[in-house]
């Protein structure tokens, strides 16, 4: 199967084009598909619990007061992480279907993709832990 | 059942085909509200998740604070559409690729219209409807 033979056939498959099955392209596929599903089921939980704004502001009080625990202060965590590789990763789609040479540089603008990713969830997980934190471990309010 | 026509397999000239080019442009529909929602939902992640303590800020006056402005509300409605629309997109096709009945496809997009409807209506609803005097 493709998987095993990537290595030597990698850019010489019938047709001339480049092998992108079972290599690291595909995984990017696969994470911007997850993703995205995830995040679909994230919103349609949250407009529901936005919705009761229009109920109570207590009823909506109450809920948001659920939140703001450290459990789910990860999942938070988590679904920005996944938003932002969505995003960026979108992004690259969009460069390798419009820019002529989007398709040469796809694993490059991948490890792009993760370079950045890296990059802005070290002080997006600071400041989103950050209250979390001082509040586990001050033991305090 | 009504008689299909078909061509020959080797007829040198096939029947215009009738598709129609919703996939083309559910593909350009894509990475255009991509685009706009790569500003919209970033900047709203950042807004609510990240500056000045996140989620712990968050209660029904910050939400009244907010949709004071027309600005907002237009902000939160033009991203409650698309990413409903670009999201249940994208399910229609996850489900197009991985169900393997046709009944199956049929009613999972069904549960799948249904609840894109219910949300993007909900959510103009409340937006639209939003009263910072309810009476708790």
């Amino acid at each position: 199967m493709a998987g095993t033979t990537a290595p030597e056939r990698a850019g010489t498959s019938k047709g001339g084009g480049t092998l992108y099955r079972g290599d690291l392209g595909m995984w990017s596929w696969v994470a911007h598909r997850i993703t995205g599903v995830l995040t679909f089921f994230f919103l349609f939980a949250h407009v529901l619990d936005t919705a009761l704004v229009r109920v109570s502001p207590d009823a909506y009080d109450k809920v948001i007061e659920t939140y703001k625990n450290p459990i789910v202060n990860l999942f938070e965590v988590g679904l920005v992480g996944a938003v932002l590789y969505h995003a960026l990763n979108g992004i690259r789609v969009m460069l390798v279907d419009f820019w002529e040479k989007g398709a040469r540089y796809q694993k490059q603008m991948l490890w792009a993709v993760l370079g950045v990713w890296v990059l802005v969830m070290i002080p997006g997980t600071y400041y989103m832990m950050v209250r979390t934190v001082t509040d586990l471990l001050g033991g305090g309010h | 059942m009504s008689e299909l026509t078909l061509a020959k397999p080797r007829a040198p000239r096939r029947p215009a085909a009738r598709r129609s080019n919703s996939e083309l442009y559910s593909w350009l529909f894509m990475r255009i509200s991509g685009v706009a929602l790569v500003v919209l939902v970033l900047g709203h992640l950042f807004i609510m998740n990240i500056l000045d303590g996140g989620v712990h800020r968050i209660n029904f006056g910050f939400v009244a604070g907010r949709w004071a402005s027309p600005f907002w509300q237009m902000w939160d409605l033009a991203m409650l559409w698309l990413a409903q629309i670009h999201g249940g997109n994208g399910l229609r096709t996850v489900i197009n690729d991985y169900a393997r009945k046709d009944a199956t496809r049929f009613w999972l997009k069904v549960l799948l219209y249904v609840s894109m409807v219910l949300i993007i209506a909900l959510g103009s609803y409340v937006i639209f409807t939003f009263d910072p005097n309810i009476t708790d």
